[in-house]
């Protein structure tokens, strides 16, 4: 590991989140399937597909749901490439590791040894690997699918006219918001930092230069609340928050709620 | 168990994918963080919302920030802090459970970070369990302790550590449990697959020694900062709700008026209680309770089998007639309800209470409006 390192993998994680909320922003104004329906309907429909999955007892029909998942997000502008660079090998590496001994520890019908080391595999132990898999998979592709072909906006909205409270949808709105300013704040304070440091530095220091860029990070992020206080105050702010919703939900969008709440109540009947 | 995430860009170890808890217990566990949730934002909104949002929201953000923030750990890694412990110490734990909730109701509906179905789960395992730990540990640790002091940076550093442990094996009941309580039948599990004395050994290992001291290291490091650069924070100017020690309170919760009525409000309604109550009470005694066996029988016990005189004594029997009390044993005559006379008289006896009260207060307005010549 190298001294600057930490830096490194720091700001790859900054651009690994700028680079995912181009791309969201990028699919979600293209012409797709998901992007052609109401944000609400979206919303529902998909949060009740991941409950669907999860309700689910059997890998066929959980299966199913990540064919039409998959197919969903393929129709809706999302490419194949993406789905499985960041969902699928992501999923497969960590929950796959987490699943992998439950083949070996859940105890049950034994249907095959591992050639060298002669581990059992029991057929429960299959069955709850392929199963917890399958149904993460599955789950995150949706919810992919939402976040990609959905504005953050779109979203909260959505999220309101689902009578979430308008304090806590406002607060969300303005987290994302300054999460961007803060990501490129630090991103900036490390690059500086990074572009200053040479020679070996000690892991006291690293820590101590961490927590000094996360101090001024924070110092920053209150000051930045309270200018903020301010302009809103200036704007006429006082406590009561009023959000525009301007959607409008049309046939087909009543259509595709009750096709996604048809597909989820079958597959949890077909699952059960 | 650090790697139960899906998407590595904030592996704080913690973040339940979808799929992993059932959906009773996913349930369960929106139920304990909604009402959490609905606690937070009763006191925020109390204490003063304008000011409040932009706060909230920006120490949101900070804490999602920070969660990306790759730590240098001793031997060489790098571990991931979630950041509760300075929200705990700069907003108090009200305020840092909805901030934390925030981060990571973004990270979910935004990033995929965490699950949807599990994002009750995780709000209440690292923004809920994890305020309170680190509340609790930082406000023991440094009682009575000046805002520069050397403690306050250990504390902060235990503080972190154990709200991360804390929440890393709540977690680890979570997915414990499912395996006993969530099956088929053939005794596959349907959820999590390894039970108690699997799930919370291999979360706990990874908490104890690099999530952990991720979150004790950012934790020390920002407070020593901050009692450099603005002590203000730590001495609670952006606290939203009552404090640790030595904080600016900015007052929440009932005022203290509405709270005494309510304590007397319930008081009242018990008062009946009393009905239950045998025998009588030692020297509440009248001066006919000395002609009656049975009463002198009991005041013989409860005074050490020392025998009342045969005779009432003198001055009670001359000072028992001067006042006869309008609801003698706490029941007027008219009423053969033990239990609505105490009601009864509780209620005239705070509506006295009151009214006196009401009236020294007024008087004592008129006293201060007359001006000082």
């Amino acid at each position: 590991m190298s001294d600057s390192s930490f830096m490194a993998l720091t700001l790859r994680g900054f651009a690994r989140a700028f680079s995912k909320a181009l791309l969201s922003e990028r699919t979600a104004a293209l012409p797709g399937f998901l992007q052609s329906f109401d944000p609400r309907v979206r919303v529902l429909g998909l949060f009740s597909l991941v409950l669907a999955a999860i309700l689910c007892r059997k890998m066929t029909v959980v299966a199913i749901l990540f064919l039409l998942a998959t197919t969903m997000a393929l129709a809706s502008c999302v490419s194949l490439a993406s789905l499985a660079k960041r969902v699928w090998i992501v999923v497969l590496a960590f929950t796959g590791i987490i699943a992998l001994p439950a083949l070996f520890v859940t105890p049950g019908d034994i249907i095959f040894r591992l050639p060298l080391l002669s581990l059992p595999v029991s057929a429960q132990g299959l069955q709850t690997a392929g199963l917890l898999l399958m149904r993460v998979e599955t789950a995150v592709t949706l919810t992919t699918a939402l976040v990609l072909c959905t504005p953050w906006t779109h979203i909260l909205k959505a999220l309101r006219s689902l009578h979430l409270p308008a304090e806590v949808v406002t607060m969300l709105a303005m987290t994302h918001r300054y999460v961007f300013l803060l990501i490129e704040t630090a991103n900036q304070m490390f690059e500086s930092r990074q572009s200053r440091t040479v020679g070996l530095v000690t892991g006291p220091e690293k820590r101590k230069m961490t927590a000094r860029t996360a101090g001024v990070l924070l110092s920053k992020s209150i000051d930045l609340s309270h200018e903020v206080y301010l302009a809103m105050v200036s704007r006429g702010f006082h406590g009561e928050i009023r959000l525009l919703t301007d959607f409008h939900l049309r046939a087909r969008d009543y259509a595709m709620l009750m096709a996604f709440m048809l597909a989820s109540g079958l597959a949890v009947w077909m699952g059960r | 168990m650090s790697s139960i995430l899906p998407l590595p860009p904030r592996d704080t170890g913690m973040h339940i994918p979808d799929g992993y808890l059932s959906p009773s217990t996913c349930a369960v566990l929106y139920a304990l963080a909604a009402s959490g949730w609905y606690a937070a934002l009763r006191r925020v909104k109390r204490a003063f919302l304008t000011r409040v949002i932009p706060l909230i929201s920006v120490f949101a953000a900070f804490s999602f920030v920070v969660m990306m923030f790759n730590v240098p750990l001793p031997g060489g890694t790098t571990g991931h802090a979630v950041g509760v412990t300075v929200a705990t110490i700069v907003l108090g734990p009200w305020g840092s459970i909805l901030a934390v909730s925030l981060a990571l109701t973004i990270q979910a509906l935004f990033f995929g970070d965490g699950g949807i179905t599990t994002l009750g789960a995780n709000c209440f395992n690292m923004a809920i369990v994890g305020s309170f730990a680190a509340y609790g540990a930082y406000r023991l640790l440094t009682a009575r302790s000046a805002t520069g002091s050397r403690r306050k940076v250990w504390a902060a550093a235990v503080a972190g550590y154990l709200a991360i442990n804390v929440s890393a094996l709540v977690a680890a009941v979570e997915f414990g449990i499912q395996p006993s309580l969530f099956h088929d039948a053939s005794g596959s599990p349907l959820y999590a697959p390894y039970p108690l004395h699997i799930a919370i050994p291999a979360m706990m290992i990874g908490h104890l020694t690099f999530a952990g001291l991720a979150e004790a290291a950012i934790s020390a490091g920002l407070i020593a900062y901050l009692q450099k650069a603005d002590p203000s924070l730590l001495r609670g100017s952006a606290r939203l709700a009552p404090g640790i020690a030595g904080a600016t309170v900015i007052p929440v919760g009932h005022p203290p008026e509405r709270r005494l009525w309510l304590t007397v409000a319930v008081l009242m309604v018990c008062t009946p209680l009393g009905v239950l109550a045998v025998g009588s009470a030692w020297g509440e005694w009248s001066a006919a309770d000395f002609s009656n066996p049975a009463t002198r029988a009991s005041m013989a016990q409860a005074s050490g089998n020392q025998a009342p005189p045969a005779a009432v004594p003198g001055g009670l029997h001359r000072l028992s007639t001067l006042w006869t009390a309008p609801f003698p044993g706490y029941a007027p005559r008219f009423i053969r309800s033990a239990g609505f006379g105490y009601l009864l008289s509780a209620m005239f006896g705070v509506g006295v209470l009151a009214v006196v009260a009401l009236l020294a207060q007024i008087a004592g307005r008129r006293k201060g409006r007359t001006p000082l010549l």
